[in-house]
């Protein structure tokens, strides 16, 4: 899988938490279109096997391809953030973004055919919602810098005092 | 309407043609959904006094109320036709993701009428209806047939109810899978088969909405977070596998086919040892916030690579009662079945009632021949590879065991008394044809009615009967006048649960108690929040008995008399040697009190029938008409 090396924040999900529930997609299309469906979701579960279940949203990428790569100029990205803003006069829907996202984190959306991606609910007082109502404290907004220190941390702990630490 | 799009979906796979049916708002709040609306469909559209497994009996389904909205453990739906099991009504409740594209496709129901001559995927796509050739699907198991057609239609998004090759092959105990959950019961995988309906699949990309959304998400977070507390904890840990070892310990684990209570192997197959042993992942239905679902899978030796959903009821039935200790082996036999497309426990059921036919004489080895073992194999108890076996030789009804336990335990036993002059019906484990649960009943005496008058057989889902026998509300060994109201009650706490569709392990969440005064008043503002209707409790509570007579009521249409509660010859004749549920039977005298004081608490006649002002009060005029007495 390819790895952002952003400083930016994003929402990463533990696949070893995530059981599938999907209930991140009926809270974020609701947040976003005051309605519950998963077409409409900016986090976008991903069911790869009987037993594998994670989810994918936008990886705030530090020179986010997806905005080098739009033609229109309509994505930019928050100096501070690393959320990715959408010009809906300049966007015109013809998919470049996605294209030049490996992650798969941004979508279409079905009425507009603009394109949409995660924006950490940045004008919520109480951020991402997916994460407030993940019921097994899966998704956490984090940093990759931070998800490594803690994997470091995980492997410590593992080697010396054993799998069940 | 909200919750509702008022519309019922008619599609006919001889002529392939479909059309739109509007439902008035009166006809849901009557019916509401789940099983309860699958079954009144089931009653307006079958041609009565039809073959099971002929064109007149329609597939029909019904979305959940709260499919596709954040109400947790709401992503359910429910399924009927006459059941080529039984012959009366066979209602099942599925979760998957499948209700919840269908609410997005704003279809309230789906009713399949007639049979293709080809084998035939149906495709709902929003509004739009095609049908497909399946020819190519033929044989995939029910996971890889919901892959194809994902990878075939191009969108994950894409969600299937299919067959596996047991329904294709008419197995009566066959069922429909959707997401790795089942329509499990009363064998609906041979009814789509006998259609030649490999598949039906839907897209739906509309939002959905609900009255009052902002109450429903303040509601909904509150049970999602109670549902990470200690009502659940049992269920998230462990699952439903953690009752192997209470029952065992009660007497009342099914042990060699019912022989015994108590499994000496117990912990070898409990929900403790799957844990430490043999757990790959717990996983949630559609939109659940409790998880339950515990996978097994097996690493290495013979049956390397099985991976299957190990719940309670699939363990007793192909592990204790089978007398199989061999964890992967039982494993293997889950796997086969879910990806074949059997149902677990009427299939571990029917191999137990063969195995003690084996250990009585009445197989010899030569009646178990089959590709991989030519010569036939000892089908004793124990044996964990006769039953991985059995389990493919059912599903492809091969050769002469493989078919004959492809008809279910009844016509089975059935067919070898009447071939081979025996009495097997002594051991065979069914009421009305459909296979016994994991509880054994000889101890279990409020349990026991319940089962016995179960409109689709024994079935431990629509009747909540255990509950006051196994938690010591009433003495559990014998019978008293307050078993009637008790079976009434448990059962109609239960369709109101099968008929939102709720998962009822959500049932403390509401306000720690799990009773009707518990659950009734939260549930009412969860209807209320969706559709805003005005319901309270007593409404709800009218969901029950409603869901509960329509399905009597087919079943009195069907030809259902008395006669027909009656409970396996083994539960009433033949006592436990040992364990705490030993030296105890089912009287017929018992029973036969049981089945009088039950029909008087609800209302019916002694001969179990409905009066047509009983119906009339439950607004159910129509029925009055054609059922009433």
């Amino acid at each position: 899988m390819p790895a952002s090396t952003s400083k930016y924040q994003y929402i990463a999900n533990d696949p070893q938490k995530c059981t599938g529930c999907q209930l991140c997609e009926y809270i974020c299309s609701y947040t976003k279109t005051g309605e519950f469906n998963t077409y409409r979701s900016l986090i976008r579960t991903v069911r790869a096997h009987k037993i594998l279940m994670t989810s994918v949203s936008c990886r705030t990428c530090e020179d986010a391809p997806c905005v080098i790569a739009c033609p229109r100029d309509a994505l930019s990205q928050d100096p501070i953030t690393g959320i990715i803003h959408i010009d809906a006069d300049r966007c015109n829907g013809c998919a470049w973004c996605i294209e030049a996202c490996d992650f798969g984190a941004i979508s279409i959306n079905p009425e507009t055919k603009l394109v949409e991606i995660c924006d950490l609910c940045e004008d919520l007082e109480d951020g991402p919602q997916c994460i407030k109502w993940c019921p097994k404290e899966a998704l956490e907004l984090t940093t990759p810098d931070r998800r490594a220190q803690k994997a470091r941390h995980k492997l410590a702990i593992e080697e010396v005092l054993g799998p069940r630490g | 309407m909200y919750g509702y799009s008022g519309k019922i979906l008619h599609i006919d796979l001889a002529t392939r043609k479909t059309r739109v049916e509007s439902k008035p708002e009166a006809w849901y709040k009557i019916y509401i959904g789940g099983v309860s609306m699958a079954s009144r469909l089931c009653w307006e559209n079958i041609e009565v006094g039809c073959d099971p497994l002929s064109p007149g009996n329609p597939i029909c389904i019904a979305n959940g109320l709260f499919a596709g909205t954040p109400v947790p453990v709401g992503g359910k739906y429910g399924m009927a036709s006459r059941s080529p099991l039984t012959g009366f009504i066979g209602d099942s409740m599925s979760s998957s993701w499948f209700t919840v594209a269908l609410k997005r496709a704003r279809w309230d129901g789906i009713v399949i009428h007639g049979a293709s001559d080809d084998w035939v995927h149906v495709f709902i796509d929003d509004d739009r209806v095609e049908f497909r050739d399946a020819s190519h699907l033929l044989g995939f198991g029910t996971t890889e047939t919901e892959e194809a057609i994902r990878e075939e239609l191009g969108d994950d998004q894409v969600r299937s109810a299919t067959i596996g090759p047991a329904g294709e092959n008419l197995v009566r105990v066959a069922n429909v899978s959707n997401d790795g959950r089942k329509a499990g019961r009363t064998g609906h995988g041979a009814v789509w088969g006998s259609k030649k309906l490999k598949a039906l699949s839907i897209r739906g990309t509309h939002g959905v909405q609900v009255a009052d959304p902002e109450t429903l998400l303040k509601l909904s977070f509150d049970i999602l977070q109670a549902a990470q507390g200690p009502h659940t904890q049992k269920y998230r840990i462990l699952g439903t596998s953690s009752n192997v070892l209470n029952m065992n310990k009660l007497g009342l684990l099914p042990t060699r086919n019912y022989q015994q209570g108590t499994f000496e192997d117990a912990e070898l197959v409990s929900g403790e040892y799957l844990h430490e042993h043999y757990k790959a992942k717990t996983i949630a239905c559609a939109q659940c916030p409790i998880a339950c679902e515990q996978v097994g899978y097996v690493k290495e030796g013979p049956y390397a690579g099985a991976m299957g959903h190990v719940e309670y009821e699939s363990l007793y039935a192909l592990s204790s009662n089978c007398g199989v200790s061999d964890f992967p082996a039982v494993i293997q036999a889950i796997t086969n079945c879910n990806e074949l497309g059997l149902d677990t426990m009427s299939s571990g059921v029917i191999i137990s009632w063969a195995m003690e036919c084996y250990e009585r004489g009445v197989f010899t080895k030569e009646d178990f021949k089959c590709e991989k073992y030519p010569e036939g194999f000892e089908a004793n108890f124990g044996n964990g590879e006769a039953v991985v076996t059995l389990t493919e030789m059912m599903a492809n009804r091969e050769g002469y065991m493989g078919n004959l336990l492809a008809e279910g335990t009844r016509r089975a036993c059935a067919q070898v008394d009447q071939e081979r002059s025996t009495e097997t019906y002594k051991w065979a484990m069914h009421i009305k044809g459909l296979e016994c649960p994991g509880y054994d009943a000889r101890t279990l005496k409020t349990f026991a009615l319940g089962l016995a008058a179960g409109t689709r057989g024994a079935c431990h889902n629509r009747t909540a009967a255990y509950d006051p026998d196994i938690k010591g509300e009433v003495d559990r060994f014998s019978v008293d006048e307050t078993r009637g109201k008790l079976a009434k009650s448990t059962e109609e706490y239960a369709a109101v649960y099968d008929t939102l569709p709720l998962c009822k392990f959500i049932r403390r969440c509401f306000t720690g108690k799990a009773d009707r005064a518990g659950a009734w008043p939260a549930i009412a503002n969860l209807i209320n929040a969706t559709t805003g209707w005005d319901f309270d409790y007593d409404d709800v509570d009218l969901i029950g008995e409603r869901a509960h007579t329509i399905k009597k009521a087919f079943n009195i249409r069907e030809g259902w008399t008395r006669e027909d509660d009656h409970l396996p010859y083994r539960w009433q004749h033949d006592p436990m040697e040992v364990g705490p549920s030993a030296g105890y039977v089912v009287t017929e005298e018992e029973l036969e009190y049981l089945k009088d004081i039950y029909y008087e608490a609800k209302g019916w006649t002694k001969d179990g029938l409905i009066p047509k002002e009983k119906l009339i009060a439950l607004g159910m005029d129509d029925v009055a008409e054609e059922i009433g007495v």
